[in-house]
């Protein structure tokens, strides 16, 4: 019974750590999809967790702190559109200086504000997204196995993370049953293809960018308003890559991304749990070994080991007319 | 036999003849100081194939390329079933009925057939209703047209005759009465381009119009009902491919021109040196590109290989300079094969062989790169460029402004960037790379594309002076002129296929013309 | 057709353009200073005096450009073969990693030739821990840029367990080796000048800069001197002519990601062995990043690196001091300024030439005559 307990710990945890990985994975998956690289979602999640936390702060609603955090979020992301898609910048470089601005402005400005090395105040329960109970969550808990499940695992969720989860199948949906998502899909691979059916590759790369900015965006306001109470800089703590991780590793599907950001939050609350544990036969567990874990399992699909990643075919070419 | 009057503009049409399919009025296009097309007329009847011939850099593709609003003409008129039409993008292209089918597939390979058909015909924002449609159509055209794909094929998957099918479904779909097809045959097999001419005469008898554009006198002759002849920009001529003949075709295709004659002794080969024996070479996609060729070079000899680009010229030099691997047969070079490890760039000029490639911007040089520097470019282990650890940066300089001298490269700066060489210097800084080399065999590729015509004199010079000093020179090359100005001996090149050899002199223009056009000596 | 880009005089293309980016760049900094309620020329007045205004700021800015040099040309070295190393800061970390154990282990070398090892060891698991993404993107296509980032958080992941665990000194409760032995030290410069009688003040500013420098020589004399250079140099600019030349792509995508890991270890040299003196955690503190921005800004070539990361240098010891003196300016100032350069530098470099193509040619097309 007490691994079982154990168990549903740790994978509740799981869960709240898995949640900003899935939102900023398939807001990468969007981008990539359409041939725009993003390796920048560390630093629009900060961007969209301080301004989400800002808004939240001034306004003193979490609604209020999620439109703000998506909107600067967009923005952000809106710069890494038009230098990869109208100036044709090398997009790992617009990417990287994303995510050092973002990581450096976020910081300044929430210390220039509030003056307590950047962290922005405490926020009172009202400004933020609360755990929910679904209906009967209480009386239901008292079941053996099931119980549980529902009352700590299923149950007891903000919003924002049963909208993450809702979004794998919306942006599966989406992706493959609507017209936006097949050109999308077809801009990333072949935009030739697109261009010569007619259809604007700048306009769906653009729409690929601002879709990847919402969805980073609610990661950073799932960080500062939901999971936490407050912005912290340098919060996102590697996320952003993690995700990018996620992404590789997940061959750019939604499903298996899912899957994958569940996994790696899963080692993320198991290497905290097994601080100082001693396990039988391999004796003092590494923490560091399974926080390196989602990094080498990358590293070992990039290098072919375990199938072969290939990226959508036109991920970081910019796109020229040539005819 | 008297072609018919060219283009449209004085025919006078009877009410009771339907209008032609397009009509192509004084069309006229520039791209900065190239004229690709000037004031071309085109005439295309409803319900007929009506093919395109021309060598490359005829203007075919340019013109086909206006007609599907990648590019809007500087003057002239386009009328589709006798409007007059303005197409400024593709997508008004297919307004009007006009489907193209592109040499390079406009497909993404991992989705399916049914996904890349509906692409930007999808019939709604959702996929499902549309899909459906589509599927019922595909259905009806594969049984119509014999157009058999499976929807849920993926595209990445399909042979690349089947891709093209999906290419042809495509404009299909979207309503097309007009097939433009821009070298079909070019990534086919045989019985691939055998399958597709079945169906473009099932879609002709439907009254489709189809425009198809080739090099091939044989699948002219053997598909279409009206011929046009393009050739350097201007429409020349046009036939009913009944009434004519490979041999007319070939000459309009050519044309009547004085034949450069320089300056050039008997040749006197003497032993062999080089030899290709029955060479398979593949390209990247895996698509044969080399088909079973062999020949032999001798010392003191040129041997020029003539062709359309695109028919294994490119990849027959990749493979004989070390670039391309074999797929099969064997590559003799004094007599002896060489072994694994040389067979690569490095090896093969160990052993004595230059080259200068077909494209100087992408192989030959390295535009950033100080002249000086892209003249070391294959040669940079070289002691004479200093011997320690340390380049002799006098040495390289002085090494290339000598060459400069030699060449009479301009200006004779050695520090100056490649990039801002005209192309003729350009092209005279990789020669003098490496004949300056003394190499006993010389592979030359285009060596006077983009080239000014003082420079093309110089470097013709040149290349015989290399075959009287005993060298054997394989000179590849697009330009007629320059095949017959310079060869000993012409190998032609159709479809990865030695099509035939001739001396010069027993020769001409139209002769060999034929055997580029894939007319060969063999049973066609 | 794509539109061509525009041609500029040789001057403007080398130093107007990248003059204009970094002035960019600082412009909007300025306007954050301005937005967050500081004077943005106050600012800089601060920065410079407490970067250059006394010897102890010069000694800072010094001792952090050191480390700046040698993560730009690691950045930079990579540049020149056409891969993006990203991985500088966990190479530079490893690097330290090296140097510790010589030190540790080797103790009983005589006098300063443990420094010498150290220096080595460092070099060598720099290259090592690089050449590891380097190989895996030659031989199997596994891109540099996505590989270059997991390991980062492997040495990462890598060096907290060893610090913890393995190394750490006994009876210490901070992660963090034993200090080194003497001879196990890059020595100090106001230690050297205090020795044939100067007076500076204590900074850690080492001999580690003249190393860095040598490599600066160094890498320039191998970028444009040697043969392995012009391979590096072909493969950057054209691999295609590159095979045609009869040099392997392959190869040399290994053969500089060992030199680019090899000078990130130098950093582990200035820091670990010049002024900390023993191995802790996390003292690569970004700068492995600040390379990438050095590197840009330099435009890839040692002499622009060398006054970049003397820029930053300054940057970095004059936002500490402003910091200190106008707490809205904390030091993430820095890290900001520093995006904007890889930003401008970087990913919008030629945002500016059209515009100033245009102006340039309007000035020198003149009134007909």
């Amino acid at each position: 019974m007490e691994t079982f307990d154990a168990f549903i710990v740790i994978f509740g945890s799981g869960i709240r750590l898995g949640v900003p990985l899935i939102l900023a994975c398939l807001a990468g998956l969007w981008s990539e999809r359409s041939g725009v690289v993003d390796i920048g979602l560390e630093g629009k999640m900060l961007s969209g967790a301080f301004a989400a936390a800002t808004v939240a702060t001034f306004t003193g609603s979490a609604w209020a702190g999620l439109a703000g955090g998506v909107l600067a979020t967009v923005a952000v992301s809106l710069i890494h559109g038009y230098a990869s898609i109208d100036q044709r910048a090398n997009q790992i470089v617009s990417g990287t200086a994303i995510n050092m601005v973002a990581d450096g402005m976020t910081a300044l400005v929430g210390n220039a504000i509030w003056s307590q090395g950047g962290r922005t105040p405490q926020l009172p329960a009202t400004a933020l997204f609360n755990a929910i109970d679904l209906p009967f969550a209480e009386s239901f808990g008292a079941v053996p196995i099931l119980g549980p499940i529902y009352r700590h695992l299923i149950s007891g969720h903000d919003i924002v993370t049963y909208f993450a989860f809702a979004l794998v199948p919306m942006t599966y949906w989406a992706l493959y049953r609507t017209r936006f998502g097949l050109r999308l899909r077809a801009v990333g691979e072949n935009p030739a293809a697109v261009d010569t059916a007619g259809i604007s590759v700048r306009g769906l790369r653009y729409s690929a960018v601002v879709i990847c900015g919402v969805l980073v965006g609610l990661s950073g306001v799932y960080l500062s308003i939901a999971q936490a109470a407050y912005f912290q800089p340098h919060m996102s703590a590697g996320k952003g890559f993690i995700a990018l991780a996620a992404l590789v590793f997940a061959k750019w599907r939604p499903w298996p991304a899912l899957a994958t950001c569940l996994l790696f939050g899963f080692l993320d609350a198991l290497s905290i749990r097994l601080q100082g544990a001693v396990l039988p036969v391999i004796g003092p567990v590494p923490v560091q070994a399974i926080e390196a874990l989602p990094y080498i399992l990358t590293v070992v699909l990039l290098a072919g080991f375990i199938g072969k990643a290939i990226p959508p075919k036109a991920s970081g070419v910019p796109y020229v007319k040539e005819r | 036999m008297n072609p018919l009057p060219l283009g449209g503009a004085c025919v006078t049409v009877e009410s009771s003849q339907p209008a032609p399919a397009i009509e192509l009025i004084g069309v006229d296009k520039r791209f900065g100081a190239v004229h690709a097309n000037k004031s071309v007329n085109l005439n295309v009847e409803r319900g007929v194939i009506h093919g395109i011939v021309g060598e490359n850099g005829a203007g075919k593709s340019t013109l086909m390329s206006i007609l599907y609003g990648f590019y809007e003409a500087d003057a002239g008129e386009i009328r589709v079933n006798g409007a007059p039409v303005r197409i400024r993008s593709p997508r008004e292209a297919i307004s009007h009925g006009i489907g193209m089918v592109h040499q390079h597939f406009m497909l993404a390979a991992p989705l399916s057939v049914l996904e890349n058909v509906m692409l930007g015909a999808e019939g709604g924002p959702l996929l499902a209703r549309g899909g459906a449609a589509i599927r019922l159509q595909l259905a009806h055209l594969a049984k119509e047209y014999a157009l058999e794909v499976d929807p849920d094929a993926i595209v990445g998957e399909l042979s690349v005759g089947l891709q093209q099918r999906v290419e042809i479904l495509k404009a299909l779909v979207r309503g097309a009465e007009i097939l433009v097809l821009d070298e079909p045959t070019a990534v086919l097999t045989p019985a691939e381009a055998d399958q597709l001419f079945a169906m473009l005469r099932v879609l002709k008898s439907q009254n489709k119009t189809i425009i198809f554009i080739t090099h091939k006198l044989r699948e002219i002759i053997s598909l279409t009902d009206r011929v046009s002849v393009m050739r350097r920009g201007e429409m020349v001529a046009t036939f009913e491919t009944a009434k004519t003949s490979p041999p007319e075709l070939a000459d309009a295709m050519v044309g009547r021109k004085v034949i450069l004659k320089i300056e050039k002794g008997p040749a006197h080969p003497g032993r062999i040196v080089l030899e290709a024996r029955h060479l398979t070479v593949r390209d990247d996609r895996g698509v044969t590109r080399v088909d079973d060729v062999s020949f032999a070079l001798r010392e003191g000899e040129i041997v020029g290989i003539a062709g359309v680009a695109g028919n294994g010229q490119s990849e027959l030099l990749e493979a004989l300079a070390g670039i391309r691997p074999l797929s099969s047969g064997e590559i003799l070079i004094n007599g002896a094969a060489p072994p694994p490890a040389k067979r690569n760039p490095k090896g093969v000029r160990a052993l004595g062989v230059g080259h200068v490639p077909e494209d100087r911007h992408r192989v030959g040089l390295v535009m950033p790169f100080e002249a000086c520097e892209s003249a070391m470019l294959g040669f940079q282990d070289d002691p004479v460029y200093g011997r320690g650890v340390l380049f002799d940066r006098k040495a390289i300089i002085a090494d290339e402004a000598a060459k400069m001298e030699a060449f009479d490269i301009r200006p004779r700066a050695p520090l100056l960037k490649t990039a801002n060489f005209s192309g003729g210097n350009q092209q005279k800084i990789v020669l003098a790379r490496e004949i300056e080399r003394n190499p006993g065999i010389m592979l030359v590729g285009q060596p006077t594309r983009g080239v000014d015509i003082g420079a093309i004199e110089f470097i013709h010079k040149r290349i015989v002076a290399l075959r009287d000093a005993g060298k054997a020179v394989l000179l590849v090359s697009v330009e007629l002129d320059e095949i017959f100005a310079l060869s000993d001996r012409i190998l032609v090149l159709c479809a990865g296929r030695i099509t035939g050899e001739r001396v010069p002199e027993e020769t001409n223009a139209q002769d060999v013309g034929l055997l580029m056009a894939g007319v060969s000596e063999r049973a066609a | 057709m794509s539109a061509p880009r525009k041609p500029l005089p040789a001057w403007a293309d080398v130093a107007l353009i990248p003059l204009i980016n970094v002035t960019a760049a600082f412009f909007i900094s300025g306007l954050v200073v301005t937005a967050i309620g500081e004077n943005p020329f106050e600012a800089v007045r601060l920065l410079l005096v407490g970067a250059l205004g006394d010897l102890e700021g010069i000694g800072f800015t010094l001792f952090y450009a050191t480390s700046f040099i040698f993560t730009g040309l690691a950045v930079a070295i990579c540049f020149h073969a056409g891969l993006f190393n990203i991985g500088v800061e966990g190479q530079a970390y490893i690097g330290g990693l090296g140097a510790a154990l010589a030190c540790l282990y080797l103790g009983f070398l005589p006098g300063y030739s443990l420094a010498f090892v150290a220096i080595a060891a460092a070099a060598l698991f720099g290259a090592a821990f690089a050449a590891i993404p380097g190989y895996l993107q030659a031989k199997r296509d596994s891109h540099i840029v996505i590989t270059t980032i997991m390991f980062n958080y492997i040495a990462s992941a890598l060096m907290g367990y060893l610090l913890v665990k393995v190394l750490r000194a006994p009876a210490q409760m901070n992660p963090e080796t034993p200090p080194f032995p003497p001879g196990g030290i890059v020595p100090q410069f106001h230690e050297v000048l205090a020795l044939v009688g100067v007076k500076w003040p204590v900074t850690p500013f080492n001999l580690s800069f003249l190393i860095a420098l040598a490599a600066a020589l160094g890498v320039w004399a191998l970028i444009w001197r040697t043969r392995l250079g012009y391979e590096i140099r072909t493969v950057g600019a054209n691999p295609t002519a590159a095979v045609y030349g009869g040099i392997s792509p392959a190869r040399i995508t290994i053969l500089t990601t060992l030199l680019s890991g090899a000078l990130a270890g130098g950093m582990a040299v200035n820091v670990i062995l010049g002024e900390e003196h023993r191995l802790i955690l996390e003292y690569t503190a970004g700068f492995g990043f600040v390379g990438i921005a050095v590197a840009l800004m330099g435009r890839a070539h040692p002499v622009g690196i060398v006054l970049a990361a003397i820029l930053f240098g300054m940057l970095y010891q004059g936002g500490a001091e402003l910091a200190f003196d106008k707490p809205k300016i904390s030091r993430d100032m820095i890290v900001v300024i520093q995006g904007l350069v890889v930003l401008f530098a970087g990913a919008l470099e030629h945002m500016f030439r059209r515009p100033v193509a245009t102006l340039l040619a309007r000035r020198t097309a003149g009134p007909p005559i």
